[in-house]
């Protein structure tokens, strides 16, 4: 399959200059980036929130690394102090619990949603479809300014009264009773009105990825020759479409029961906390995937591109996403192994995790065979998808562990749960993050970044979030729970580890952040298609940065039935 | 509309509301927690209301603007198309909206909470000691939703053969028939043998029911908006997604009535004593 543009659509000669003139011609500031319903901004508004979002979500779980750095309460009395509090036992504990709130709120909602699907979604789908724009360009400013306002509720909860001190301290899944009876404050409506309004702008996000992909496909652009990042972006966009709106009827529950004496919770009026868990997690697993199916997409585009072959078995890397997206809705309450489930339960959920390693072994091995006799460039995107690709399958076998509901009776709770997500997320999502924005930094910005530095921000990255997360595999099995700023002494050295590896991750973000400047600063200019013959998504046929419309005259994509990817230059914009 | 495109897409003009949208949306549930919360703040109502008024006046704007569009011919059969996807996958959300009150029904009459004596493992709970009469006002307002999709489908066939009489008379029934069945469930609240919360059953069966009566409200304004449109000569017999989507709205509603009626008002009160 080959991308060129039909001569047949070029507009006639006069009519393209006029164009030319006017095409790039954008509003001014205040117009461009508050008003906007151009994708490609939204998209670059996205990542830079997300950026901006993680780099507060990365302090915090810095003050976390130095809290627990040896045991005993050593900062968290200063922080209290910080925020207006007052230094007292039960204030510190809280302060704690804060942390762990924001930090996993703000890290699921507020970093990898955004720059997966609100910035590398909006900015990469149209272009790869051959789309003009988002099928809702108004809608698509929309979920971005909610998501921000959902933000801004998160942080107002900070500073009004929840539990035994400020902010809502009740862990990112909100679980009753603790977020009911056990934090009377606003502190936690403002949280779960941030969900509200962070779902919502999902949802919208949703119907519009959904609509763009089905319809704005250029002529020729079938289903099945669509890049994996699109297919990753689709099945994503079912799962928000499906999943959020239950996490919004069960935070509705936490309210009324918080505000108007409702007891879908409450065990006093008959309510049943394990309801909300069932309803949390009938989202929240979907909602795991969610946060890595983009993910999935970027490392094939990238595996591929530096492999210079066309991904090994693409249609059932296709469907392995497909696949996972829809068992992911019927495995939640493996997340709750141990609220007293029956064993039968516990054996199906058990059965059924595991059979999600089927779809994710195809895509590992899939992967692994592209790069199979493949012309390999460790280019800085092909590095951090390497890392991905190693990093997730560690965090996916220690998933299997996890998935056997025996196994999890000792495991649930302990830092050995804190090291796998971690794993799947800190160093799956985030490092297909990386990937990505090194990957298409170029393409969005026009200059390039310095590949040593991304070369070094790697390494350094690798090695300190392994040093953080590798250690709490064994804390978790020596039986350190989670979510307490206190341990005994027998965990000291292993959490002294791992706070030195919060430094050494500190330092890499560091390394990221003098890049990005290096970049804007003195970086040249970034060709049309800079990472050569590899790279074949439409995305490539376009200037860096592309025009601010881009494919006003359609792409047509032809079948050259010879399974060599071609491109050729678009049309002069 | 920028450039000279050659495809029939709709690209749109920088656009305020957006951004005014939401930051109205954040002062609304901001007025709510502070309303929530009297002895932590004051103005929380006040703040509310003006959340409201922000949000009201952006839907107002916003579909305003796409109604205009849709005169201007922005609205290629490709955009009619991505209009369609939109309504449809937003009423896919909806529909899973209620699939999480229908599950907390279910978990309380399939298992009863043996844990306290206001339920006393017994469904309906003990606390309550009569339920609705589902053959009573529930329903007849089942009949009169179901007549009311009939209407509303009267008044879509008139539209598509050229019968603008018959348009607004069907949409002036169906209006009719949604406000009435409104009126009722506000008259079966107010007269309920049981109170809001508390336990289980009272507190599921207001939340369900009371969220579809809001879609109700919701889905009447839709109606109404189309049918002010209709005066003013808005729909064509080719072209009129807007009052197409309005119908679609309606008859989810209804089946989420449907669906209600037969397990929360039916099966939820089987053989109980009633009102």
């Amino acid at each position: 399959m080959a991308t060129t543009a039909n001569p047949e659509h070029v507009p006639a000669h006069s009519d393209h200059d006029a164009h030319d003139a006017h095409h790039d011609h954008k509003p001014g500031f205040f117009t461009r980036w508050f008003l906007s319903t151009n994708h490609k901004d939204i998209g670059t508004l996205y990542l830079i929130f997300a950026i901006f979002a993680g780099i507060i979500g990365g302090a915090i779980s810095g003050i976390m690394r130095a809290e627990l750095a040896e045991p005993g309460i050593q900062y968290l009395g200063w922080w209290v102090n910080f925020m207006g509090g007052e230094a007292n036992f039960d204030q510190n504990l809280h302060m704690w619990n804060v942390l762990i709130t924001a930090h996993g709120l703000i890290m699921v909602f507020f970093m990898v949603m955004p720059a997966m699907i609100g910035g590398f979604g909006n900015w990469f789908v149209p272009l790869m479809i051959g789309a003009p724009d988002m099928a809702f360009p108004r809608m698509n400013n929309i979920s971005y300014w909610l998501t921000t306002v959902a933000f801004c509720s998160l942080l107002f909860s900070m500073f009004v009264p929840g539990g035994t001190g400020n902010g809502a301290g009740t862990g990112w899944t909100v679980y009753a009773p603790l977020s009911t009876l056990g934090s009377r404050g606003p502190a936690v409506d403002f949280a779960i009105f941030s969900l509200h309004l962070a779902g919502a702008a999902s949802i919208l996000g949703a119907i519009n990825f959904i609509t763009t992909i089905f319809n704005m496909r250029a002529p020729g652009m079938t289903l099945h020759k669509m890049p994996l990042f699109v297919w990753s972006v689709l099945v994503t966009a079912f799962l928000l479409l499906l999943a959020l709106p239950v996490l919004a009827a069960a935070i509705t529950m936490l309210l009324t029961d918080r505000n108007f004496g409702t007891t879908f919770f409450d065990p006093a009026g008959g309510g049943d906390p394990i309801l909300y868990q069932h309803l949390f997690w009938f989202f929240g697993h979907p909602e795991v995937y969610i946060m890595i199916l983009p993910g999935f997409g970027m490392v094939s585009q990238i595996v591929a591109t530096f492999s210079r072959k066309p991904v090994f078995g693409y249609l059932g890397m296709a469907y392995a996403m497909v696949a996972i997206g829809v068992i992911g809705f019927v495995v939640w309450a493996h997340h709750m192994y141990t609220v007293g489930l029956d064993v039968n339960t516990k054996m199906y959920f058990t059965a059924a995790t595991m059979i999600i390693a089927v779809p994710t072994g195809v895509k590992i091995f899939s992967w692994v065979a592209t790069m199979w006799g493949g012309s390999l460039e460790f280019k800085s995107p092909m590095v951090w998808a390497l890392g991905f690709i190693f990093l997730f399958t560690v965090g996916g076998v220690t998933g299997i562990v996890l998935s056997n509901g025996g196994v999890d009776d000792n495991l649930h709770d302990t830092y050995y749960v804190v090291a796998h997500f971690h794993y799947v997320l800190s160093m799956g999502a985030v490092f297909s993050l990386f990937a990505g924005f090194y990957y298409w930094f170029p393409k969005m910005s026009g200059r390039w970044h310095s590949e040593f530095l991304a070369h070094l921000h790697f390494w350094v990255f690798f090695i300190g979030v392994n040093v953080i997360f590798f250690p709490m595999h064994f804390l978790g099995v020596q039986g350190m729970p989670r979510r307490y700023p206190d341990f005994a002494e027998a965990y000291a050295g292993w959490n002294e580890v791992a706070s030195w590896g919060y430094v050494i991750m500190a330092a890499s973000m560091v390394i990221f952040f003098v890049n990005l400047a290096y970049a804007f600063l003195a970086g040249r200019k970034a060709e049309d298609n800079y990472w050569g013959e590899g790279a074949t998504t439409l995305e490539w046929s376009l200037s860096s940065p592309p025009p601010f419309h881009q494919f006003e005259t359609l792409p047509v994509i032809e079948d050259h039935h010879d399974h060599h990817h071609h491109i050729k230059p678009a049309p002069a914009h | 509309m920028a450039g000279n495109k050659s495809h029939t897409y709709h690209i749109l003009d920088p656009d305020p509301w957006p951004l005014i949208g939401s930051l109205s949306a954040l002062t609304f549930t901001t007025g709510m927690v502070m309303s929530f919360h009297p002895d932590v703040f004051n103005f929380g109502t006040p703040v509310l209301i003006a959340g409201l008024i922000g949000l009201v006046f952006t839907f107002f704007s916003w579909f305003g603007n796409i109604i205009r569009e849709a005169h201007a011919g922005d609205h290629t059969p490709v955009v009619q198309l991505h209009l369609r996807y939109g309504m449809i996958l937003f009423i896919a959300s909806e529909v899973m909206f209620f699939v999480g009150w229908f599950w907390s029904w279910f978990d309380f009459s399939l298992f009863p909470s043996t844990l306290t004596e206001v339920v006393d493992g017994q469904w309906p709970p003990a606390a309550i000691e009569e339920v609705i009469d589902a053959f009573d006002l529930p329903l007849l307002n089942t009949l009169i939703l179901l007549c009311s999709g009939t209407t509303v489908t009267w008044a879509h066939h008139a539209l598509i053969n050229g019968d603008r009489e018959g348009l607004k008379k069907g949409l002036w029934a169906t209006i009719i028939l949604g406000v009435l069945f409104s009126c009722i469930q506000a008259y079966e609240y107010a007269a309920a043998p049981f109170g809001f919360g508390g336990n289980t059953y009272s507190s599921a069966f207001y939340m369900a029911t009371g969220f579809h009566g809001f879609h109700v409200i919701i889905g009447t304004i839709f109606l109404i908006v189309c049918l002010v449109r209709s005066y003013k000569g808005h729909f064509t017999p080719r072209q009129h997604f807007g009052f197409e989507a309005a119908a679609w709205y309606w008859h989810f509603v209804d089946v989420v009535w449907l669906f209600l009626f037969i397990v929360v008002y039916v099966w939820g009160g089987w053989g109980y004593p009633t009102h």
